[in-house]
């Protein structure tokens, strides 16, 4: 009888064993194909119930889910968040990469980190790590396919090529400056703005929430630069000056870790003119800070960036992620409870000021 | 009525017609008003107010690019950028690999009707052995009907100090003695990995393809090598090693991928020379 038992009670052990050995072994260093990160989402969801959730929020042109990792305490209230979302270029792999792992990184820190804590209870993060899944999977096809660029949306009649830039097809400025109207160029910005399934995907999601949202980080590669909006050389956001301190923090938060030089500034400024972007249309939405990362590397490798350096540039890119991050949540939070001290002071002393009317 | 500056941007598309590129407006900006009529611009523009105030945006450099340069910004960059590709061409090896570390400084100047002229003040990173060059120079880009190469001069302090001469020896007779000819291909795979005795034949291919992106270069351009696609040893009666090779290259104004072809020679001393099939 106790033997039965034991055994069984081995089996049981052995089983969550393997089960902890599975959670852990997800390499974070590695580059992983659609499938795979696909049931990376749903054992993120398994691992921490009540604090992610996947939540389905669009379609791709062929037909498949776009879905993003809901992160975040409840409090059963309604909360501000953190947008990032990550491969929006296909052959950008390092990008999704470093969303899975900003994942991976924020649920771990919280556990110990009380900063992170508060973060998660204040706010929800929402991380989609690939948005443009009909081109990653293209870009995994075979050799041939592995530096396509947009999304596989067929070309409108009289052209043969497939693909819209999506992240020239927001609408914000369209078609105006950066872009081309060849369905066969890498930067074709489609047949009018918006005109994507995947761009609809996130439009459509953020604009009925975009009040809650206090940053909005889109992640490419390669170049080593954190962008600012406007992509068009005639606007300039209002808080143009907030952007570029915080994003210069940033950076230095960046070089701190492996030494690596982040350029900040518009893209008119440090890359090229666009329009149509994501960053942009967040930043017309309201969204506050609203910044593209392009992460590693300043050419060497460009797209094909060796294995051995994904960890350090998710290391790196962590860190000036969550250098923006924590300036969005201490102003939003922080700054309450900054002005109610202040308040209470004010009231004690006008009270001490107009005599013992309280004694 | 005021100043109104119209600025028509010509850029070469793939069907080799001159297409405008974008046009720009630019009208002074009182800087109270700057935020709004930048947002507004676009569809407010005859209701911006107008004094003698310049609103000092990036795009300011966008129609100059003269003087002093922000170091950071893409007119100082895309030059500097030139200059690695002119050092891979002269120094690049198959154990001499050259990145853009930093522009510390950059100047440009109008030559007449004839081009631009840059100064930069570069950190330039040599890879294989992770040592930094600072290095003065000056490029060139004419301004003509037809896309000339620009002009690079430029002196490095110690950039040859690190004598790479053994192992290109090495390297160089293991490649004249072998039984077969030596081929690759994608160099980096999609994951980014080289074979490590691959590595040379990307170099190589690093350098071919430098012979190219500095003659394809101006001022709106940013190339660099997305990938060997497939590199070959062709026999030969001398002494002289040849490659064909066929490379990606990557712009990233335009973010185009081209493919090239090259053919490399490479001489037992050391000499590099480019020739066109």
């Amino acid at each position: 009888m106790l033997n039965s038992v034991g055994l069984s009670f081995m089996l049981l052990l052995s089983a969550v064993g393997a089960a902890i050995v599975e959670r852990v072994g997800y390499d974070y260093s590695k580059y992983h194909p659609m499938p795979e990160i696909t049931s990376w989402m749903t054992q993120m969801e398994k691992d921490y119930p009540g604090v992610v959730s996947i939540v389905d929020y669009g379609k791709s042109y062929e037909g498949r889910t776009i879905s993003l990792l809901k992160i975040g305490l409840n409090t059963g209230e309604k909360k501000k968040a953190i947008w990032m979302d990550c491969g929006i270029h296909a052959r950008e792999w390092i990008a999704p990469a470093f969303c899975q792992y900003f994942v991976s990184q924020i649920l771990q820190s919280y556990k110990t980190d009380t900063i992170m804590e508060q973060m998660m209870k204040d706010m929800d993060f929402y991380v989609t790590p690939v948005l443009n899944v009909d081109g990653y999977i293209y870009s995994w096809k075979d050799n041939t396919t592995r530096l396509w660029r947009k999304n596989r949306s067929p070309g409108p009649p009289g052209c043969d090529c497939y693909g819209t830039d999506l992240n020239r097809n927001f609408e914000a400025n369209w078609g105006t400056i950066g872009v081309s109207f060849d369905c066969c160029s890498q930067t074709y910005c489609g047949t009018k703005p918006k005109s994507e399934p995947e761009t609809q995907s996130v439009m459509n999601f953020l604009a009925s929430r975009k009040d809650d949202f206090l940053c909005f980080l889109t992640i490419h590669s390669y170049s080593q630069l954190l962008l600012i909006p406007f992509g068009h050389p005639d606007f300039t956001a209002t808080n143009y000056d907030e952007l570029m301190t915080v994003g210069l923090g940033a950076s230095d938060a960046i070089r701190k870790v492996h030494g690596m030089e982040y350029a900040v500034g518009t893209s008119p400024a440090i890359l090229y003119p666009n329009s149509g972007s994501s960053r942009d249309w967040a930043r017309m939405q309201g969204i506050p800070l609203s910044y593209t990362f392009e992460l590693r590397d300043n050419g060497t490798f460009g797209f094909e960036l060796p294995e051995d350096q994904i960890k350090p540039t998710c290391e790196e890119a962590y860190s000036g992620a969550l250098h923006i991050i924590t300036y969005a949540h201490d102003k939003t939070f922080n700054g309450a409870v900054v002005t109610a001290a202040a308040t209470l002071w004010t009231v004690l002393l006008a009270v001490g000021v107009t005599g013992a009317n309280l004694i | 009525m005021f100043p109104l500056w119209l600025r028509l941007y010509l850029s070469r598309d793939k069907s080799r017609t001159l297409r405008p590129k974008s046009l720009r407006v630019w009208k002074p900006i009182p800087a109270q008003h700057r935020s709004f009529c930048s947002h507004f611009l676009h569809y407010f523009l005859s209701h911006c107010p107008q004094n003698e105030v310049f609103s000092e945006e990036e795009g300011a450099e966008d129609v100059m690019a003269t003087g002093e340069l922000n170091p950071n910004h893409y007119p100082a960059q895309r030059a500097a950028k030139v200059v690695q590709h002119y050092l891979t061409t002269r120094y690049g090896s198959p154990y001499r690999l050259f990145g853009l570390q930093r522009v510390h400084s950059g100047n440009a100047e109008d030559v007449g009707d004839s081009g631009r002229k840059y100064q930069l003040e570069i950190a330039v990173h040599e890879i294989i052995s992770n040592t930094t060059q600072k290095c003065s120079a000056e490029v060139f880009f004419p301004h003509g009907q037809k896309q000339e190469s620009p002009q690079v001069q430029a002196s490095c302090e110690e950039l040859l100090n690190i004598s790479t001469k053994a192992q290109e020896e090495a390297l160089y007779q293991q490649y004249k003695m072998n039984q077969t000819l030596i081929s690759a291909q994608n160099l980096p795979d999609s994951h980014g990995h080289i074979e490590p005795d691959t590595k040379p034949l990307w170099h190589l291919g690093i350098v071919a393809s430098s012979f190219i992106m500095l003659k394809e270069s101006n001022e709106n351009t940013l190339y660099n090598m997305a990938q060997v696609a497939n590199i070959t040893q062709l026999a030969t009666e001398n002494d002289q090693l040849k490659f064909d090779c066929h490379t990606l290259l990557h712009d990233m104004v335009s973010q185009v991928n081209t493919h090239n072809y090259e053919l490399l020679d490479a001489l037992e001393n050391g000499r590099k020379s480019k020739l066109f099939p």
